[in-house]
Formats: structure tokens, C-alpha cells, sequence
């Protein structure tokens, strides 16, 4: 679990943050925060989707269960088999 | 009590001169839409009121009375005038929806100069053919956007000054970039407001194009009188109203109706910059006690999506009137939220070139759920035939949509482009491009695009820019855009990609290209599909059909393909 929630924050850090955004953790909130919008949550899904060779549906790809790294990471683990 | 009152009553003998009159403009005399939206409301009476009520990430607020606005919009435009910025000059906010971005374009109009707000998720290549275009000379931004600005800033050597309005000191600024601090400046009790008239330029607003570069669409003052009466009209604005806007003023929803309209009419407005959920925005319209609303279909479908059950648990009591802007809104979307609310969504039917709503569903009208509604008062709209542009009479039938040229608050120019600004104008209509009838009670019936601009979320994307973008992947030989049903954004991009030699498809790639694009043009650009083909269906003179690609996105007939280079394709 730990693993996969340091992919998220690294790939988030890498791919959506600004340079003089704000550090974030596991907790930050990314949509709700305004870090991560609903158009780019799209692109953070299918990079989830080709790391770990599983297929989120899309209604459970909702901006709450995208809100934190945590949360992210939760609806991972219940995917991968 | 509306202010509208009775649509038959209010068509006959129409004149803009009843706004001109509340708003004591005479022709010829100055107009000035930062001080009317400041000053003004001050002199009324209503220095003490609160004009602007701010929500940012965990719960920090602030508020401004309008004489906070009025010092405050003062000062932004002092500053801009010591750094030499003078009257048509081209200022850009490039900010989140901070307080900033709402009184500096009050500042920048008050010196005469023109404002260019750009959505603040743009990427580099976005920014930079916007600027470019306008040969901009100020921006003001923030530090989070700064790396975009200085990607581009060796390309652009009239960008004189990059004003950074959160300057923190951690790290040295570079090249042309000055820090500004609304909190720390002193207030400017006096400003030197512009003697702008009717016709002195406002605000640039930039937007897509099917062919071409995105277009400067030049407004000027006296859009004032049409975004005023609409906004207490149709959003039907009171001075009791606490009034919130979800556009962001990147766009010209949220700098007619979320500056103009509002601020104009003395009325209290709330803005949060905080990011989409149903949860946070209920929250928010519990909290401020939100009477008026102006929103989107995507966001009203995103609440849909939410469930009933998460409007139960706030109190929405005090809602009263709700309205919708950006695309056209479902009958669904219109029926759920009389439900749920116990009012429903009222459409609006504008575009940034119409700079205010031209039809509308008028508060206390019969709403014909999924109609656009009926043309604004003063406002001659109809549908017209597609060859020959000649009104149609026969209810029901499709055709472009016409607008008599003349409302004032009507594009004055494409900028630097009369060329494509005359193509817009047919038979003595103005085509905004869109495809609608007319039932037998006048309401209008919006049935799509007459062109291939993608319609997503409420902002239109060109084909032709992601198209470019993509060429700039150094595995993309050739691709082609079209837009893709989606039942929340009603349309997405959707990406056909033919790959250079010594590449593969994968997944991985697709990844990477839609972060290449999301980086370089903007999220909502970024295409949510690519499907790679060994090549693009084009015609025997090489063009590429997107007719062809799109019509099988949306499963309609192909039509004629008799000019198709290879039929197998």
C-alpha cells in the first residue's frame, strides 16, 4: 500500500504541480484543492490504469474517491487482483 | 417580483436607452465600466456594502466592501501607470479566480488600458499564441504560473513587465518580472479614471476558431449598457441578492456576468477558488446563503451525477433563481434540479463574440425544458437558411441562427483579422455558428455546431490548434480531432493519431501524448481518447475528412465520401 501511495505522490509531484505550487502529501486534497482538475483526473486514471494493468470504472472514478493520495491509493488496491 | 416582468410587455418599444438612462450615460460623455462598478456604486451609497465576498483552499476568506474595490482597483491601476502602461494597452490576467483577478481588471479598464484575461490552466503554447497576437505589453500573474511566462518570454520582446502579485521573496525574480502586493501597496484614494468613451476598447477575450489561430475578440465600453440590464433581467439581480457566478473570468461568462453584470449593479457577489465537488459547492451555497446562481450544464450534470440524496443533507432554502450558461442545457438537467431545488435552471444563449445573453428562459416564464428560450428584448434573433441565409418562416425547421448586428455589447473586431470578423457577418446577419429552430411560441431549439469546434464543458476547442500541438510529439506524423459524445462535458476531445516510423502504439504512449497536449494547450484541450490508425481518411486534395472521424463518433450517417482518397478507409 505504501508503495503504490509513493507512485501516486510522485507522479502527481511530476506531472500536475506547479513549479511554486505548494508541497503536498498524502492528505493534500488535488481536486477539491484546485491541483488536479476533472479534464486532468482523466490523464491520472489511465496512468493508474497502465501502472498497475487495471481497468477503474467510471463510476468509480469520481472527484471524491480522486480527492487525496490516500483515497487514490484505496481505490488502487481494491482493483488490483 | 422579477425585474422582467412580462416578455410581451417588455418587447414593446424596446430601447437600450432605458440602461442608458438607470446607468445616467449619455452619448458622447465618458464611459468607464471600472468606475461604474466601483466608484459609482460608492456614490450611490453603497461604499460600505459588500461587493465581493472570497473563498480560497481551507476555508480562508476575504471580503471588500466596494469601497475596498474601489481603493483597491485604484491602486492596481496606479501601479500599472507608474510602470508606464498607458490607455490601449494590452494588459492579461493570467491568475486563478483570486481577488486580483477581479478588481485588477477594474484597474486595468480604469486607465484606459485593455484588458486579456486568460484561463490560468493554459499551457505554454496556449499563452504564448494569445499574447503574441495581442503583442501584449503587461501580465499580471502569480507565482505558480510563473514557469509557463518565463518558458515563452524569450519569444515575445514587447512583454515588458510581468507583474507577480503573491511575491513571497523565496526565490530572486528574473528578467522583466516586478513584484506587487495588493495588502502591502498603499490605498490610491484618487485615481485619474481614463475619459474612455462608448467605443474606447474594453476586453480582449480570445477564443477558437475551426480553421486558424484563436481569434481577439475586442469589446468596448458600452457593452455595459447590454450587461447590466441583462444581468437584472434575466439573472434577475436585486440589491438584497448574494450572487455567485462558477465561471471563471478567463472566459467571458466570468467577466460579463462575473464582474460587470453584478459589480454594476451594486449587488454582492461570492467566489470560490476552490476546486469542483458537489459536496463543497452545496457547502458553499449553505454557507454564503447564495440566492442567485449562475452555472454550467457539465457542472449541473456533475451534481446529477452526485445524487439526491447530497442535496438533502444542506439547506439550499435560500436559492431563488437559478441559471445556466456554456452549452445547451438537457431537459433532464432542468427537470432534475426542479426536483431537487424546487426551481429549474433557466438556459442563456450567448457566446464571447455576443459579449451579453442574446435568448434566454426569462425569469417567470414558462421554461419549455431543453429550449434555449426566447430572444432578449432588443435582440432580433431567428434561424436562417444555410445556403441562402434567408429567414426561415416554417416552425420547427433548422437552420443557422441570425442576429441582427447592433446590441452594444456586440464584438467590435477580431483583432488585427477583419478578414475572418466580415466572414462572420451574412446577408446583414451575425452567424454565431450555431444550428437551431423555432417552435410556434418563439423558443429557440439549439440542435449543434455548424462548424468542428469542440464544444467541452462549456468551452469551445479548436481541432486545428490540438491538431498543430500534436504535431509538436516527435512520434505523431499526422492526426486529426473531433469532438466525442461524453454525458457529463456533452463533448470531448477525442484524438485519430498515425505514428512515425520506429514507434508503436501502446498505452503508455497515449499517456504521454495527452500530457504533452494537457501541459502545452490546456486540460481541457487534452484529448480523453486516442485511437491510432495506420492512416487518416482524406479527400483526392490531401485534406483530412473529420466529417468522416466524427460522424462515427456520434454513430451518424457517414454521408457523401465520393472526394474520399482510398473508399477503404
Amino acid at each position: 500500500m505504501n508503495d503504490i501511495k509513493d507512485v501516486i505522490l510522485k507522479y502527481v509531484r511530476a506531472e500536475y504541480l506547479e513549479e511554486d505550487d505548494d508541497e503536498i502529501d498524502f492528505d493534500s486534497p488535488l481536486i477539491s484543492g484546485g491541483i488536479v482538475d476533472s479534464f486532468s483526473m482523466v490523464s491520472l486514471k489511465r496512468f493508474l490504469e497502465n501502472k498497475y494493468s487495471i481497468s477503474i470504472p467510471d463510476e468509480e472514478a469520481t472527484p471524491d474517491a480522486f480527492d487525496t493520495v490516500n483515497k487514490i491509493a484505496r481505490l488502487v488496491q481494491r482493483f488490483i487482483k | 417580483m422579477s425585474h422582467f416582468g412580462s416578455y410581451e410587455e417588455r418587447i414593446k418599444n424596446f430601447s437600450w436607452t432605458l440602461a442608458e438612462k438607470e446607468l445616467d450615460f449619455a452619448d458622447g460623455h465618458p464611459v468607464n465600466i471600472g468606475w461604474y462598478c466601483s466608484d459609482r456604486i460608492c456614490r450611490q451609497g453603497k461604499a460600505a456594502k459588500m461587493a465581493l465576498i472570497w473563498e480560497g483552499l481551507g476555508g480562508v476568506e476575504k471580503r471588500y466592501t466596494y469601497n475596498d474595490v474601489r481603493l483597491a482597483s485604484n491602486t492596481i491601476g496606479a501601479f500599472l501607470r507608474s510602470l508606464g502602461v498607458k490607455s490601449g494597452d494590452r494588459v492579461c490576467l493570467f491568475m486563478d479566480k483570486i481577488p486580483e483577478l477581479y478588481i485588477g481588471f477594474l484597474g486595468i479598464l480604469k486607465i484606459g488600458a485593455i484588458a486579456q484575461p486568460l484561463f490560468s490552466a493554459f499551457g505554454d503554447e496556449s499563452l504564448y499564441i494569445r499574447l503574441a497576437d495581442a503583442e501584449t505589453g503587461t501580465i499580471m500573474t502569480q507565482r505558480k504560473h510563473l514557469s509557463k511566462v518565463r518558458k515563452i518570454i524569450g519569444q515575445m520582446p514587447y512583454l515588458k513587465h510581468i507583474i507577480v502579485v503573491d511575491y513571497d521573496g523565496r526565490k530572486p525574480l528574473q528578467d522583466r518580472e516586478v513584484a506587487f502586493s495588493l495588502e502591502a501597496a498603499d490605498p490610491v484614494e484618487k485615481l485619474e479614471i481614463a475619459p474612455t468613451t462608448a467605443e474606447s476598447p474594453s476586453v480582449l477575450h480570445y477564443t477558437s476558431g475551426t480553421t486558424g489561430k484563436p481569434k481577439g475578440v475586442k469589446h468596448v465600453h458600452y457593452s455595459l449598457i447590454a450587461q447590466y440590464l441583462t444581468a437584472k433581467w434575466v439573472l434577475d439581480l436585486h440589491d438584497d441578492d448574494i450572487y455567485w457566478c462558477t465561471a471563471d473570468p478567463g472566459w467571458v461568462t466570468g467577466t460579463s456576468y462575473g464582474i460587470i453584470g453584478p459589480f454594476s449593479l451594486g449587488v454582492t457577489q461570492c467566489v470560490t477558488d476552490v476546486g469542483f465537488s458537489a459536496e463543497s459547492w452545496y457547502r458553499f451555497i449553505e454557507k454564503h446563503r447564495v440566492t442567485v446562481w449562475y452555472s454550467a450544464p457539465t457542472a449541473i450534470r456533475s451534481l446529477m451525477k452526485a445524487g439526491d440524496e447530497l442535496v438533502k443533507k444542506f439547506d439550499l432554502s435560500s436559492l431563488r433563481h437559478l441559471t445556466s450558461v456554456g452549452e445547451p442545457l438537457n431537459a433532464e438537467a432542468v427537470i432534475w434540479s426542479e426536483r431537487v431545488f424546487g426551481l429549474p435552471f433557466h438556459d442563456t444563449y450567448w457566446q464571447t463574440e455576443t459579449g451579453s445573453i442574446m435568448i434566454t428562459n426569462f425569469p417567470g416564464m414558462k421554461i419549455k425544458p431543453g429550449s434555449m428560450g426566447r430572444a432578449f428584448p432588443g435582440i432580433t434573433a431567428t434561424v436562417l437558411d444555410v445556403d441562402t441565409y434567408q429567414p426561415l418562416t416554417q416552425p420547427g425547421k433548422v437552420g443557422l441562427i441570425g442576429i441582427k448586428p447592433g446590441w452594444p455589447s456586440m464584438m467590435r473586431e477580431y483583432w488585427k483579422n477583419e478578414e475572418t470578423y466580415k466572414g462572420k457577418f451574412k446577408n446583414g446577419w451575425y452567424i454565431p455558428g450555431d444550428r437551431s429552430s423555432i417552435d410556434v411560441d418563439g423558443y429557440f431549439w439549439f440542435t449543434g455546431r455548424d462548424d468542428d469546434i469542440i464544444n467541452t464543458a462549456g468551452h469551445l476547442v479548436s481541432p486545428f490548434e490540438v491538431e498543430s500541438a500534436l504535431l509538436g510529439h516527435e512520434a505523431v506524423a499526422e492526426s486529426a480531432v473531433v469532438a466525442k459524445p461524453d454525458d457529463v462535458n456533452m463533448e470531448v476531445v477525442k484524438a485519430f493519431v498515425s505514428l512515425k516510423p520506429g514507434f508503436s502504439a501502446s498505452k503508455d504512449l497515449e499517456l504521454e501524448i495527452m500530457n504533452f497536449i494537457r501541459k502545452k494547450l490546456s486540460p481541457l484541450a487534452m484529448p480523453q481518447e486516442i485511437e491510432y490508425v495506420a492512416s487518416l481518411p482524406k479527400t483526392r486534395s490531401g485534406k483530412i475528412m473529420r466529417r468522416l472521424l466524427r460522424a462515427r463518433e456520434w454513430g451518424e450517417e457517414i454521408g457523401d465520401t465520393s472526394t474520399l482518397e482510398n473508399d477503404d478507409q
